[in-house]
């Protein structure tokens, strides 16, 4: 099988810290990782290729220093990688993204499946996978829990919804994306970071994927962010405080008083 | 030039039941069809939809609702509903579309704005008009709920939004209300799927954590996975469900259905009990339309007392087993 997984290098942000006067994210010192969600979809890649052979390609778009991510994709095992880096890029939304993405997807060549992670940790939108898929005119199977057996030239897999779980089959090429319960993540092994840090992993810019430039960056993007702020977090509650063995039995008074008050018991 | 018009909801529903997911976007939707003066509209895609369904969202508050029945569309797959949506885009070029952040929303959306070149906005929290321009204002929590952005679409039309489900209190029924159903049949062509339902496998035993009326949940300071023991028990005193933050179930006390935040489930319950939880902001933007918030918590400086109607400082492992007992008392259950 020849598998593509589509990362994203993103900032740490399970401890970002706000500048309280500007409410932007304070952004030095923050390292850049890997997209934690996008482990997953590595992780469900090599578990295909372990069983059925074949190559996974790591696919990324960001600045020159997303290198990194890729080299780390590498490191886990990823066979092949590829950065597409240029001014032209800057400032995509998710459909100047896809978009991009899409046309480095139809360079890579003939491909069995597309696996991304749900969504980036920073943007949180879980579009471009979505969004890759429509470019190529491929069916998309979001919130995919569980890629079961080959049959019939498409792949089994289970979907996560509201209130249960989908089976379903999907002919092939196909996009998936994934959610934290398919599989965790392996760590780097010291053989794969020595064989990352020595891989070749080529640049391409909108003349490599053939992209309209119309289309790319802030020109190609139908949406523009126009207010940053900071979120109010607000509601002043009553605070009890247990110090001694008698606070217990306060506490839970007060908390019985509220639950019939707000009719949660009669 | 194109003439977009009016504002469109996209109702959903599953074997003939419309979720009431479809009702909180028509009290968004008509909102926003009120500030620019134009008709809300909503769109239902079904293998059979019913006069009685359309006619329902015309009480809450739709105008014209547009019906596309094929088998086609029984369960969602997302290029047969891609192509019914483009094809009702297309034709009557709806100047604004928002549909729930669900999983068929966040699927199809993007799908769909791939298709008709459209700008689309993840998530919303709120949506409004800009009285200046007319556009679209939507805004989203974004970098784990850190900042709120707001963001328009300024040229590319329609304006695409996804909206947090539970976001806004459903529309309620206004007996009289009038409109009129649109039936439209979509060509064979855009309804051809390579994805079949096989199975469908509900979650049984336990109420959906999005659908509970009482939350339960527990993070780090659970301390262990045998902490929610006591969590289910106390859920199943208050007829609610067990969830937790997402440091429990990274350290796997919890499976990942159970996860409430910004990378889990958004809950928007009666009550919700945070145990040993600090109330990061990925957290809060999963739970804090609750209506109720009590928390429990060892470090006095814990965000979630913030956002609590009731804060207990103190440890959990003495309070929750005194009030289970209570609860029980309260109930006559032993």
């Amino acid at each position: 099988m020849r598998l593509i997984v589509p990362i994203k290098q993103v900032p740490e942000t399970s401890n970002v810290k706000m500048d309280p006067e500007t409410g932007t994210m304070v952004r030095s010192g923050v390292e850049a990782i890997v997209n934690p969600l996008d482990l997953y979809a590595i992780e469900a890649a090599l578990r295909l290729r372990e069983a059925h052979g074949g190559q996974v390609v790591a696919l990324s778009m960001g600045p020159p220093a997303a290198d990194k991510a890729l080299r780390e994709a590498m490191a886990m095992g990823c066979d092949e990688a590829v950065l597409l880096s240029d001014r032209r890029f800057a400032g995509s939304d998710t459909w100047a993204t896809a978009y991009a993405l899409a046309q480095a997807i139809r360079k890579l060549g003939p491909f069995d499946l597309i696996i991304c992670g749900e969504r980036a940790t920073d943007g949180d939108t879980g579009q471009v996978g979505p969004g890759i898929a429509s470019f190529l005119g491929l069916p998309a199977i979001t919130y995919v829990s569980k890629i079961g057996e080959l049959a019939d030239g498409g792949v089994r897999v289970e979907r996560l919804v509201e209130g249960g779980r989908e089976r379903l089959w999907a002919a092939l090429p196909a996009v998936l994306t994934v959610v934290k319960e398919i599989a965790y993540p392996r760590l780097p092994t010291l053989r794969g970071k020595q064989r990352a840090r020595q891989a070749q992993v080529p640049v391409w810019g909108p003349p490599e994927i053939e992209a309209r430039e119309d289309w790319l960056g802030l020109k190609g993007s139908p949406t523009r962010v126009v207010k940053i702020e900071k979120p109010q977090v607000a509601r002043q509650g009553e605070i009890i405080r247990i110090k001694e063995a008698e606070d217990v039995d306060r506490a839970v008074d007060a908390v019985m008083a509220r639950l019939r008050e707000w009719r949660i018991l009669s | 030039m194109t003439d977009w018009v009016d504002v469109w909801t996209l109702a959903e529903q599953h074997e003939g039941k419309l979720h009431s997911v479809s009702f909180e976007l028509l009290a968004r939707g008509r909102a926003l069809a009120e500030a620019k003066g134009c008709r809300l509209c909503a769109v239902v895609l079904g293998a059979e939809v019913s006069q009685a369904q359309a006619e329902e969202l015309i009480a809450r508050g739709a105008d014209r609702v547009y019906v596309v029945e094929h088998p086609a569309l029984a369960h969602f797959a997302v290029e047969p509903f891609a192509g019914a949506l483009r094809h009702l885009v297309e034709t009557y070029h709806p100047e604004v579309v928002i549909a729930a952040a669900t999983t068929t929303g966040r699927t199809l959306m993007p799908y769909l704005s791939v298709q008709v070149h459209a700008g689309l906005t993840a998530d919303c929290t709120g949506l409004e008009i800009d009285p200046k321009t007319g556009n679209l204002l939507q805004t989203r929590p974004a970098i784990g709920g850190n900042i709120m952005a707001t963001i328009v679409t300024p040229d590319a039309r329609p304006q695409m939004a996804t909206v947090r489900p539970r976001s806004m209190r459903p529309a309620p029924r206004q007996e009289g209300r009038t409109g009129e159903v649109v039936r439209v049949s979509v060509p064979e062509a855009l309804l051809a799927s390579r994805v079949r339902l096989e199975s469908f496998e509900r979650d049984e035993g336990e109420i959906p954590l999005a659908d509970a009326d009482v939350v339960v949940s527990g993070g780090r300071g659970m301390g262990r996975a045998e902490g929610f023991r006591l969590l289910g028990e106390l859920a199943e005193a208050l007829g609610g469900s067990v969830g937790a933050s997402r440091a429990a179930v990274d350290r796997g006390w919890q499976p990942y259905p159970h996860q409430v935040g910004l990378s889990g489930k958004t809950v928007s319950p009666r009550l919700y009990l945070a145990c040993g939880i600090s109330g990061s902001i990925q957290h809060l933007a999963g739970m804090q339309t609750s209506e109720h918030i009590i928390a429990i918590n060892a470090d006095p400086d814990a965000q979630i007392f913030q956002v609590a109607d009731v804060g207990i400082v103190g440890d959990l492992f003495q309070v929750l087993p005194a009030l289970l007992e209570r609860i029980r008392e309260a109930k006559g259950t032993p």
